[in-house]
């Protein structure tokens, strides 16, 4: 029943889709289809919330006779599915929102109107999905209509690179993805998750099937190494695909790791965890470092996507781990915290990335050092800004806070584990844990201040305007999540419970047993916290200071000259930048990271011309890996390009002898 | 009467094979037709036993279609355009029969050792004419990628046809559809090739494909 619900909606959203190409050069177009995306969106999000808290134990399905013939389209929500399709729709719904204010500053709407509810309908087919055909199909679906998206503006320069990226990174996640349930199906071909769960696949076989798990979910998740495309694709698109882009569609990701791996594949192995927690430390630090050296608001806030990915991972590798030991109960801590940190991240994230495109649309800016001073000209997209960094830096009473401390729970059982490789690992892991987290409060008061504090750089900043009412109401929405999901984290925690349960058989005490709405991970011995009472208590002292301040102090609010350490110069360029609030950390970590190099070029003796300082940053992952394969390919296609060009007789020769050499080939094997 | 069946069945196949080597060596436009035409006339021939042996009587169409278009009809045609384009009297430079027949052979033991070893547990019947089959298709593609006359790339693709037409009316129940179409569409396949050699003519001054080339555009 609820699984046709859902199925109902993706089809509205799929005719919109249709619909939209004939009318998206009308005016009446984008109110029109963001509408319509709001409607399905919001219906499927009830969909799948009842899928959520309904009973687990006989999840909805829905058989159609599609696909391959002999197996149809099969689609099932189950408690994880239901879990993501809350993701993916609320994360949709606020999209859609976003964009009825958002979209009519969009330059080319038949370019990205038609996609968008298409790119809805994909994402949501892929959690549904339950074999390997449909799920393997809607991937693809996925992966295609967003890469429409981000070529929306594919005149703007670089665009068309970021696309071309993007498209060859999802062609190779996909394939991996192919040949993992091709591994998983067998021989017999039994390409249903039923079937594939019934039928376990052997140690040897999980293990590549890991191996290309890691690298399909993980290049579309944005797993270093293969996070490059993320940095590039999710700026370009429209911003309320970028939030969509970033903040769900890396989810469903995850999801898609999280089937196979915790699913499909059978009781895990004690060192797949080692591999899954190293890169999910190593891409948690990698990202934040990344995000810190960018000017770009945008592609900071895509990197940023790279390290909580990394978070997430960290998450799922600690679940392993305790699967894979048989504890049970930190198992469930863990996959819990993975789980929370997917839901607070597609919220933060996308908050993050309305206020961006807000941002965009009053300025149209994204290089944070031509803005500044936009708290005076738009202070409601500063606030929810402001929530969606402390959210995002994990600062509590705000939602980000909570999962990461759950993360930081589950490392703490790491006693628990006998390997020594894990006893060693996970600790390690923990604290590049620490660091991403203390470097990404850095980055967003980077991001911050600059942006939205101090004084306009340029005049478009000086001059902005507040955002229309749609933008707010969607960034207020999702700001308001971060709180409420912050104060009663418990809540959350106890709706997360089927997924765990049916994941990892074992789940978290109940919270919302617990007294004053506290949560507890494992014991109220042990550890827990009150993110209600943290929020009074920031709310009560916060307004004693300001009481304080106003009562003790002058009642008048007073404008007077910013200091400016007695230099006479006021104009707005001696400010702060991005670039030398990230001098520091440049200096400690990109000399290594990104080998970093800054040179300084005065000039010669009596011109007056200022001197420059110049930073070089290499990006090493890019040309350790990437520039080699790019080089190996471009010689190989060169040539082969001499194949294009071959007379009739030649090509006529070609397929005989390819003809030839398969028939011996068969007439030798058999 | 098995044995019989079998034998008469097995001549014919092997007689398609046959009439393919000697298709060629044929160096003169005319006498390549004529073998065509021969070679149409034993498949017409092996088709109608096999439509007797089997008691299917829509393989007397096919035998029919054989007959009459591919024995009588597209040679004709053939000769007509020779006429016309006044090309009866080129002789083409084989690339050397002894090689080209020694290619053969390989591509007959080639298709043998395959099928027979493929087909390990079907019908003994189907299995020697699959086999001949596949050696026809061979030696009709190695006809066209040793010929350079457009003329007799046609009639080397149409050999081929002739093979698979082999194979389909071998195997017990092939519906009457598939033949008609794989006739029809070597009937089309012929027309348009006819039309085409007629426009390489026209703007050329030759149907040596080899004119061709020259006009390919950049070699990058």
């Amino acid at each position: 029943m609820l699984a046709s619900v859902s199925l109902w909606c993706v089809a509205f959203l799929l005719t919109v889709a249709v619909l939209a190409t004939a009318i998206a050069r009308r005016p009446a177009a984008t109110p029109i289809v963001y509408g319509a995306s709001l409607a399905a969106s919001l219906v499927a999000l009830a969909s799948a919330l009842g899928g959520l808290l309904g009973d687990p134990a006989s999840p909805a399905t829905a058989i159609l006779p599609l696909g391959l013939p002999w197996i149809g389209a099969h689609f099932r929500m189950d408690a994880l599915a239901a879990f993501f399709l809350t993701v993916v729709n609320l994360g949709g719904a606020a999209a859609s929102l976003y964009a009825l204010g958002y979209g009519r500053h969009e330059s080319a709407p038949s370019r990205v109107l038609p996609f968008f509810p298409a790119f809805l309908a994909g994402m949501n087919l892929v959690v549904l999905a339950d074999d390997a055909f449909s799920f393997l199909f809607s991937w693809e679906f996925m992966s295609l209509t967003s890469w429409a998206l981000v070529m929306a503006h594919h005149r703007v320069a670089d665009n068309a690179r970021a696309g071309y990226i993007y498209l060859v990174m999802a062609s190779f996640g996909t394939f991996c993805l192919l040949l993992a349930f091709g591994l998983l199906a067998g021989v017999d071909g039994a390409y249903t998750f039923a079937a594939i769960r019934a039928d376990r696949a052997s140690p040897v076989l999980a293990i590549l099937v890991l191996a290309l798990a890691l690298l399909g979910a993980g290049s579309k998740a944005g797993l270093v190494p293969l996070h490059v495309w993320l940095p590039l694709a999710h700026p370009a698109a429209p911003s309320h695909v970028s939030a969509l882009m970033s903040g769900v569609m890396t989810k469903v990701a995850v999801y898609g790791f999280i089937r196979i791996t915790l699913d499909l594949l059978g009781p895990p192995e004690w060192w797949w965890a080692m591999v899954v927690l190293a890169l999910g430390g190593i891409t948690a630090a990698l990202g934040v470092l990344h995000a810190l050296m960018e000017h770009d608001l945008k592609r900071l806030l895509a990197y940023h996507t790279v390290e909580n990915i990394g978070i997430i991972y960290i998450g799922l590798g600690l679940a392993l781990a305790f699967q894979a030991n048989g504890v049970a109960w930190a198992a469930a801590l863990a996959l819990t915290a993975a789980l929370f940190h997917v839901f607070n991240h597609s919220v933060f994230k996308s908050l993050l990335f309305f206020g961006s495109g807000a941002v965009l649309t009053a300025t149209g800016e994204r290089d944070m050092e031509h803005l500044g001073g936009l708290i005076h000209r738009m202070p409601l997209t500063t606030f929810m800004f402001l929530v969606g960094c402390v959210a995002i830096s994990a600062l509590p009473p705000l939602n980000g806070f909570v999962s990461e401390w759950l993360t930081f729970q589950a490392i703490l059982q790491s006693p628990e584990l006998p390997q020594w490789g894990l006893k060693v690992l996970v600790p390690a892991v923990g604290a590049l844990l620490a660091l991403s987290a203390a470097l990404a409060a850095t980055c967003f008061v980077k991001a911050f201040g600059i942006t939205f504090l101090g004084r306009p750089r340029t005049p478009v900043a000086a001059n902005a305007q507040e955002v229309d009412r749609f933008s707010i109401a969607a960034m207020s929405l999702f700001a308001a999540l971060c709180l409420l999901a912050g104060i009663l984290p418990g809540l959350v925690i106890d709706g997360l419970m089927p997924v765990i349960v049916s994941l990892v058989g074992e789940r978290m005490p109940v919270q919302i047993a617990v007294p004053w709405l506290s949560i507890v991970p494992i014991a109220e011995s042990r550890s827990s916290y009150n993110g209600l009472l943290v929020f009074v208590f920031i709310g009560a002292s916060a307004s004693l200071a300001i009481y304080a301040i106003h009562r003790v102090a002058s009642h008048a609010l007073r404008r007077g000259p910013a200091w400016d350490c007695g230099s006479p110069n006021r104009s707005p360029t001696t400010q702060y930048t991005s670039g030398s609030f990230a001098q520091p950390i440049r200096r400690v970590f990109g000399t290594v990271v990104f080998r970093a190099r800054e040179h300084v070029e005065m000039p010669p003796p009596g011109d007056s011309h200022s001197a420059r300082m110049h930073v070089d940053l290499r990006d090493l992952v890019w040309e350790i890996l990437y520039a080699p394969v790019a080089g190996v390919v471009t010689f190989v296609a060169d040539r082969i390009n001499y194949l294009q060009f071959l007379t009739i007789r030649r090509y006529l020769r070609l397929v005989f002898l390819a003809l030839i050499a398969l028939l011996t080939v068969l007439g030798v094997w058999l | 009467m098995d044995g019989l069946v079998f034998d008469i069945a097995h001549l014919f196949a092997g007689g398609l094979v046959l009439v393919s080597f000697m298709m060629l060596y044929q160096d003169r436009l005319y006498a390549l037709l004529n073998i065509f035409a021969l070679h149409a006339i034993v498949l017409a021939l092996s088709v109608g036993w096999q439509a007797y042996i089997q008691g299917a009587p829509h393989l007397y169409i096919t035998t029919a279609i054989a007959l009459l278009f591919k024995g009588i009809v597209i040679p004709v045609a053939l000769h007509r355009i020779i006429q016309r384009l006044g090309i009866h009297r080129e002789i083409e430079t084989v690339v050397g029969i002894g090689m080209t027949m020694l290619a053969g052979i390989g591509l007959v033991a080639l298709s043998m050792v395959v099928m027979l070893r493929v087909t390990a547990d079907a019908d003994r019947l189907a299995r020697e004419d699959v086999a001949l089959a596949l050696s026809v298709v061979l030696l009709g593609l190695l006809m066209m990628v040793t010929r350079r006359n457009a003329v007799s790339q046609v009639v080397g693709f149409m050999s081929l046809e002739n093979g698979l037409i082999l194979a389909a009316t071998g195997a017990k129940g092939m519906p009457l559809v598939v033949e008609i179409s794989v006739a029809f569409s070597v009937l089309i396949a012929f027309i348009v090739i006819g039309i085409f050699l007629f426009r390489i003519r026209e703007r050329f001054d030759t149907v040596d494909i080899h004119a061709l080339d020259r006009f390919q555009g950049d070699r990058g």
